[in-house]
C-alpha cells in the first residue's frame, strides 16, 4: 500500500492547463465530415432556388439522371412519398425538406443528385430543368406584417398573414405607470443585422443506413447529437436504438450546428432508398445563404428616468425578421428566446416587452450565434438606450450606469422580466474596467481634443448574460428537458473516462472537464478522458450551445465525482479496516484521522474497487449524473472600447479594448480568456462589418467571405482582459458559463464608442455595421 | 466549390503557350496565380474548356532594372514586389501598394502581370500602373506589341487583349531622380478590395512638380486616370492649395457606384481625402529624395 502524495500536477481548479485536444488539431490529425470516407460511399449535391419567391410550376430531373454516374435524383416528391418532404422546426414551425409548392427564399433545397462523385453530382445539377412561376417577394419585415403582404405560408392551414408568432413579457401596465412619472423618457429604434456564425467547417453528413443490419449510422455536424437521433426516429420513423450520431471533430459551430437542415434529411433518406453510404458537404455559400443565420431585430426601446437619472420603467417592441420558417433553435416556450433579460444589469423595476415574428423571403435560422438565446439583442438594446440616456441627462454614462445597477446585496434578485438573478458584483466590474482604461483621463483628452477637432469616443457596455439552461421546469427543446449528464468511470488503474452529454465544437472541453474530475477526485486531468459525440456510447444529453455546458454537464460531472468519492470513502475504510467517519479526505488521499502515516490515495481506492471490494457493496467504481440545475447562471462584466475616428472619412479604430468578465470560478483560465478573446473579436466583427442583406427581389447579398467578412488577426483590435470571480451560490463549483459573454456583451461597447466620439455633434445611432461609409453620412447629416 | 471539367495544359515553352492558345482561341485561358481565375471556375462563373498554365515557362518571373526603367515578368508574385527593396528606393507607390493587395496567402500566388490582365476595377495594380505610366508587352504567334496601359482597359473584365496573347512583361519607366508617390487603400479589412484607392505620383521640376500621376481603383468601370488633375498640377507649385484643387477634380474623375460599402457621394469624399493626404506624403518623399 503506497501512502506517497501523487507525483504529477494535478491541474484541478484554476489551472491554466493546455489544452489536450490541441495536439491533435495543430498537427492537422482532427477528423471532420469531409474525413469520414466510407466504402461504397456516393456524393449528393442539393439544387438550390435562384429565386425568393415563386411557384414551382414542374421538375424535370430526366437529363441530370442519365448523366453518366449520376444514381439518383431526389424530388420534393419523392420524399412525399415517404411524407419526408416536410419536416418540424425547433420552434413547432415546420420546414420544407425539399420544396414541392414554392420557394420561399434564395437558396432553398430544391432537389437532391446522388452521384459516384462530387464534382458529376455538381454537373447534373445543372441539368435538372426547374420551371418557376415567380412571385413578389416579401423582403421587409415590417411590409410583411402589413395586411396587403403576400402571403408566404399557404401551405399552413390558417395562416392567412405572414405573423410567425406573438410573444410578451413583463408588466404592461406597472411600465405604463413607470413611464407616466417620468421626467425624461429616451427612445432607440435599431435593428440588429442578420449575421451569420461562420463556423469554419460548414455543414455535412455522411448517412449510412445498412439495410443488412438496420442500422443508421450518420456522421454529422452536430452540436446536439442526442436530441437530434431522438428527432430523426421522430420524423424518419427510424427506431431509436438503431440510429447512432457521430459527431467526430466539429470545426467550430456557433450554433450554427444546432438545427436540422434537409441536408441531412435527404442524405439520410437518399442512403436508405439506395443502401450506400451518402456523404453531402455543403460548400461556404451554402452554408451562407441558407442555415441558421442570427440576430435580424428591428428593436424599439424606451427608457423612462427621473431628472437625477434614477430609471423607472423599459418599454420594448421587437419586430423578428424569421425568414420563411420560423426556425429559431431555442427553448420550447420560448418565442423570442430569452430577449425579455432586456432589463439588464439595471435595477428596473416596471418592464414591458413585446415581440412579433415575421415571415420573409429569406432563408429560416434565428440560431443562438454565440448568444444564450437573442440575449445578445436584449443586452445591445438596454446598453446603447443606457447610454444614450446619459447624454439626454446631461451624466456621464459610467456615472449613470452606477446610479441604476442592481446592487450586490440585491442577489438573487427578481427582475421585472421573470428572471432570478443568482450573483453578481456589477459595480465593481465596472469599476475595474474603468481603472484599467483610465477613464478620468480619457474624458479629458476627449474634452480637449474636441476643441481641435478630433473626434475620439469611450463606449461602456455593462451586460449580463443569463445561460446554462436550464431548470426542466422553464426549459426544454422539443419537450426534451434541458438537464445534461455526465458518466464517470475509474478503471483499476486509477485512470477515468468521463462521458458527457454535451458536445465541444472547439471549447475545449476534453480538458475542463477532465480538471473537474482531477479536482473532485485529485486524479491528474492528464489521467482523464473525456468522451462524447457518438450517441451510442455517451450518456443522454442536450448538447453545447448558449453557454450551457459547464452550468449543466459540467455540474454533472462535480456531482457524479462526489458520488464516487463517497462510495471511495467505504472501500478506503475497508482497506484501512476502519470505520468511514473516521477517514479525513485530504488532497488526493484517505487518511485516518490521527494517524497521518495510515492512508491510501486515490489510485490505491481505485484499484481495491475491482480487487478487494466490501462484501456490501458493489465492486467498480463508476457512475452517472443527471442533472437538472436549479437555475440559470448569470455571467457578467464590463467592456470599454476607445475608439479615434477620422472626421474625414469616417474611418474608426479601436484604440483600447478593455474587459473585465465575471464568470464565477474559472476551471482553466486560459480556456477563459480563449473563449473571451474570440467572442469580442466575433463582436467587432458584428459591429464594424458584418452584414448579410437582401435586395428588393430577395437576392442574398454576402454571400461569400468577400462580401460577407470575418475580422483577422490584423484587424482585430488588442484586448486587455481582466478577470473577476463572484461564485454562482448553486453551481457545485460556483461556475457559470462563459462561452458567450463577449459577443453578447462587445458590440454594444464598440457601437457607443463610436457614438459617443459623435454625440457632440448630435449623432445618437448608426444601426450596425457601423461602417465607415455610415459614420460619415452621420457626421455629414450632424454638421452640415 | 466544384469547377467543371476542363483540359489543362502546362508548356514548358512560351511558344507552345502561344501555339495552344492561337489553336483554342476563346475557348482556352491563361492560367498565372490563379487567384482570380480559379475561384471564378470553383463558382462556375468561368468554365474554359482549356487552362493553359504558365507556370513552367523559363524567364517569365524577374524583376529587371534596365537604364529606362522596370520589367516585371508575368510570373512575378506579389509577394515578391512586397519585398523588393528597389522598389523601397525608387518605385514608393509600387513599394506602397504591394502589401495592400489582398492577404498573405494571396500573395504569394498572384501576379501583377494577372492582375491587369484580370482587369478588375477594384484591383490595385492597375491605378499603380496608370500613375507610373507603364507599358505592357503582349505576344502571340502573330508577334510582339507594346501598349500603353493608359490604352488597356476597357471596361469591367476587359482589355485589349486578344485571347490568343499573352502580356509578358510588365514595363515601367524609370522615375526622376527627384519623385515620390504613395498608395491609399480603403478596405473594410486585409484582404478585401478596395471601396477607393488612389495612385499618386509626383515628379519635381525644380521647385514645381514636372509630371504628375494619378489614377483611381473602384470608382469606375476600370482603372482610371484623373486627367484633369494631372493637368492642374503639372507645372503648379506644389502645396495644399493646388492639391485640394487637384482633388476636386480627382473626385469628379470618379463615378463609383453606390453599395454596401457607401454611396457614391461617400467614395467621391473619400478620393478627395485620399488624393490630398497621397499629394503630401508623396511631395514629402520627393523632396526628401
Ligand atoms: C481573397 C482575394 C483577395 C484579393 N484581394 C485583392 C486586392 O485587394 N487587390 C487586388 O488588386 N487584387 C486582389 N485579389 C486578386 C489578386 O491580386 C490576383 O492575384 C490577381 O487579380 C490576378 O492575378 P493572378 O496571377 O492570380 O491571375 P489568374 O487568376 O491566373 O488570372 C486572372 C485572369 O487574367 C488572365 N491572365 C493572367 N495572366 C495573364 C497573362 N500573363 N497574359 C494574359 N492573360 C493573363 C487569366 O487568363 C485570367 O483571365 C484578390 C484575390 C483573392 C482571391
Amino acid at each position: 500500500m503506497t501512502t506517497t502524495m501523487p507525483g504529477p500536477e494535478i491541474h484541478g481548479l484554476g489551472h491554466s492547463m493546455k489544452r489536450k485536444e490541441d495536439d491533435r488539431f495543430v498537427r492537422g490529425r482532427g477528423t471532420y465530415i469531409e474525413d469520414v470516407v466510407l466504402p461504397r460511399m456516393l456524393h449528393m449535391a442539393l439544387l438550390r432556388s435562384p429565386l425568393a419567391h415563386a411557384r414551382i410550376a414542374s421538375i424535370d430531373p430526366s437529363a441530370a439522371a442519365e448523366l453518366p454516374g449520376v444514381v439518383a435524383v431526389v424530388t420534393g416528391a419523392d420524399l412525399a412519398a415517404h411524407n419526408l418532404a416536410w419536416m418540424p422546426t425547433l420552434s413547432g414551425d415546420t420546414q420544407a425538406v425539399l420544396a414541392t409548392d414554392k420557394v420561399r427564399f434564395q437558396g432553398q433545397e430544391v432537389a437532391a443528385v446522388v452521384a459516384e462523385d462530387p464534382y458529376v453530382a455538381r454537373d447534373a445539377l445543372e441539368l435538372i430543368e426547374v420551371d418557376y412561376e415567380e412571385l413578389p417577394a416579401v423582403v421587409d419585415p415590417h411590409a410583411a406584417l402589413r395586411p396587403a403582404a403576400p402571403v408566404i405560408r399557404d401551405d399552413k392551414e390558417g395562416q392567412d398573414t405572414n405573423l410567425a408568432y406573438t410573444w410578451e413579457a413583463g408588466d404592461k401596465a406597472a411600465a405604463d405607470a413607470a413611464f407616466a412619472q417620468a421626467d425624461v423618457v429616451v427612445s432607440l429604434d435599431t435593428h440588429y443585422p442578420r449575421c451569420h456564425p461562420s463556423p469554419m467547417e460548414t455543414c455535412g453528413c455522411v448517412a449510412d443506413v445498412n439495410a443488412a443490419t438496420g442500422k443508421a449510422t450518420i456522421y454529422m455536424t452536430s452540436q446536439a447529437p442526442h436530441a437530434h437521433r431522438t428527432l430523426f426516429a421522430m420524423v424518419a420513423g427510424l427506431p431509436e436504438q438503431n440510429i447512432q450520431i457521430k459527431t467526430v471533430d466539429i470545426g467550430g459551430g456557433f450554433g450554427n450546428k444546432v438545427p436540422i437542415y434537409p441536408g441531412y434529411v435527404v442524405a439520410t433518406a437518399a442512403s436508405l432508398l439506395l443502401d450506400r453510404p451518402v456523404k453531402w458537404i455543403e460548400d461556404r455559400t451554402e452554408n451562407l445563404i441558407s442555415t441558421g443565420f442570427a440576430r435580424d431585430y428591428h428593436m424599439h426601446g424606451e427608457l423612462a428616468l427621473n431628472r437625477d437619472g434614477r430609471m423607472l420603467g423599459l418599454r420594448v417592441s421587437m419586430v423578428s425578421d424569421q425568414g420563411a420558417f420560423f426556425a429559431d433553435a431555442q427553448p420550447s416556450k420560448c418565442r423570442a428566446g430569452l430577449f425579455h433579460i432586456v432589463t439588464g444589469s439595471y435595477d428596473l423595476t416596471a418592464a414591458h416587452v413585446t415581440g412579433r415574428g415575421a415571415y420573409t423571403n429569406k432563408a429560416p435560422g434565428g440560431v443562438a450565434y454565440r448568444c444564450s438565446f437573442r440575449v445578445t439583442e436584449a443586452s445591445f438594446l438596454i446598453e446603447r438606450l443606457v447610454q444614450n440616456a446619459a447624454y439626454e441627462l446631461g451624466i456621464d454614462p459610467a456615472e449613470l450606469r452606477r446610479l441604476n445597477f442592481i446592487r450586490p446585496e440585491q442577489f438573487p434578485y427578481q427582475s421585472a422580466t421573470g428572471f432570478l438573478y443568482d450573483s453578481g458584483n456589477y459595480p465593481a466590474a465596472l469599476q475595474k474596467a474603468l481603472d484599467a482604461v483610465g477613464y478620468d483621463e480619457l474624458r479629458r483628452e476627449q474634452a480637449e481634443g474636441r476643441a481641435q477637432g478630433k473626434l475620439m469616443g469611450i463606449g461602456i457596455a455593462s451586460f449580463t448574460e443569463v445561460v446554462g439552461a436550464g431548470p426542466h421546469k422553464d426549459y426544454d427543446i422539443a419537450g426534451i428537458k434541458m438537464f445534461d449528464s455526465a458518466e464517470l468511470r475509474v478503471h483499476p488503474t486509477g485512470k477515468a473516462i468521463l462521458k458527457i452529454g454535451v458536445q465541444t465544437q472547439g471549447q475545449g472541453h476534453e480538458t475542463t472537464f477532465a480538471q473537474i474530475v482531477a479536482n473532485e477526485l485529485r486524479i491528474p486531468a492528464e489521467d482523464v478522458l473525456v468522451q462524447y459525440g457518438d450517441t451510442d456510447n455517451t450518456p443522454y444529453g442536450l448538447g453545447t450551445y448558449a453557454s450551457r455546458s459547464t452550468p449543466t454537464a459540467g455540474a454533472a460531472t462535480a456531482v457524479v465525482s462526489r458520488k464516487l468519492l463517497d462510495k471511495g470513502r467505504k472501500i478506503a475504510a475497508h482497506v484501512l479496516e476502519c470505520s468511514p467517519d473516521d477517514l479525513e479526505w485530504q488532497s488526493g488521499r484517505f487518511v485516518v484521522k490521527g494517524t497521518p502515516e495510515q492512508a491510501v490515495t486515490i489510485q490505491d481506492v481505485a484499484f481495491a474497487a475491482y480487487t478487494n471490494h466490501p462484501d456490501d457493496l458493489e465492486a467498480g467504481l463508476e457512475g452517472v449524473t443527471y442533472y437538472d440545475p436549479p437555475n440559470m447562471t448569470y455571467p457578467f462584466g464590463t467592456y470599454v472600447v476607445v475608439v479615434d475616428v477620422d472626421p474625414e472619412t469616417g474611418v474608426w479604430t479601436v484604440r483600447r479594448a478593455v474587459a473585465v468578465d465575471d464568470c464565477g470560478v474559472r476551471i482553466n483560465p486560459m480556456i477563459v480568456e480563449g473563449q473571451l478573446h474570440g467572442g469580442l473579436a466575433e463582436g467587432y466583427g458584428i459591429a464594424a462589418m458584418q452584414l448579410i442583406t437582401f435586395d428588393e427581389q430577395g437576392n442574398c447579398i454576402g454571400s461569400n467571405f468577400m462580401d460577407y467578412l470575418l475580422p483577422t488577426s490584423w484587424e482585430t483590435p488588442r484586448f486587455e482582459t481582466y478577470a473577476m470571480e463572484t461564485p454562482s451560490p448553486h453551481h457545485p463549483l460556483g461556475a457559470k458559463g462563459v462561452g458567450e459573454s463577449a459577443t453578447v456583451g462587445s458590440p454594444a461597447a464598440y457601437v457607443n464608442a463610436v457614438i459617443d466620439a459623435l454625440t457632440h455633434l448630435g449623432v445618437r445611432n448608426i444601426d450596425m455595421p457601423v461602417t465607415s461609409a455610415k459614420v460619415w453620412q452621420a457626421i455629414q447629416q450632424a454638421s452640415p | 466549390m466544384f469547377p467543371a471539367a476542363f483540359d489543362y495544359r502546362s508548356p514548358a515553352a512560351l511558344e507552345d503557350v502561344l501555339d495552344s492558345l492561337a489553336a483554342y482561341g476563346d475557348e482556352a485561358k491563361v492560367l498565372a496565380g490563379g487567384m482570380s481565375l480559379i475561384p471564378m471556375m470553383k463558382l462556375r462563373f468561368a468554365s474554359p474548356e482549356v487552362l493553359v498554365d504558365l507556370g513552367r515557362v523559363p524567364g517569365l518571373d524577374a524583376v529587371q532594372e534596365t537604364p529606362d526603367g522596370l520589367r516585371i515578368g508575368a510570373l512575378v508574385r506579389h509577394a515578391e514586389l512586397e519585398a523588393s527593396e528597389l522598389l523601397r528606393q525608387r518605385y514608393p507607390v509600387m513599394a506602397a501598394a504591394a502589401p495592400l493587395i489582398a492577404d498573405p496567402l494571396v500573395r504569394n500566388r498572384g501576379t501583377l502581370v494577372g492582375s491587369l490582365a484580370h482587369a478588375d476595377p477594384a484591383g490595385d495594380w492597375g491605378s499603380v500602373m496608370l500613375a507610373l505610366n507603364a507599358e505592357v508587352v503582349a505576344r502571340s504567334t502573330a508577334g510582339q506589341r507594346v501598349i500603353p496601359v493608359r490604352e488597356f482597359f476597357t471596361g469591367p473584365f476587359s482589355t485589349v487583349l486578344q485571347p490568343t496573347e499573352v502580356a509578358v512583361e510588365v514595363r515601367v519607366p524609370r522615375p526622376s531622380s527627384r519623385s515620390g508617390g504613395t498608395y491609399l487603400k480603403l478596405e473594410r479589412k486585409v484582404g478585401d478590395f478596395a471601396t477607393v484607392g488612389v495612385a499618386a505620383h509626383l515628379e519635381l521640376d525644380n521647385e514645381r512638380i514636372g509630371r504628375a500621376g494619378l489614377a483611381l481603383t473602384a470608382v469606375g468601370g476600370h482603372n482610371v486616370v484623373a486627367a484633369e488633375a494631372e493637368e492642374v498640377l503639372a507645372g503648379a507649385e506644389p502645396g495644399p492649395e493646388v492639391f485640394a484643387e487637384a482633388a476636386e477634380a480627382a473626385a469628379r474623375a470618379a463615378d463609383p457606384p453606390s453599395d454596401v460599402r457607401g454611396s457614391a457621394d461617400y467614395k467621391r469624399q473619400v478620393v478627395r481625402t485620399y488624393v490630398r493626404r497621397g499629394l503630401a506624403r508623396s511631395l514629402e518623399l520627393a523632396q526628401a529624395a
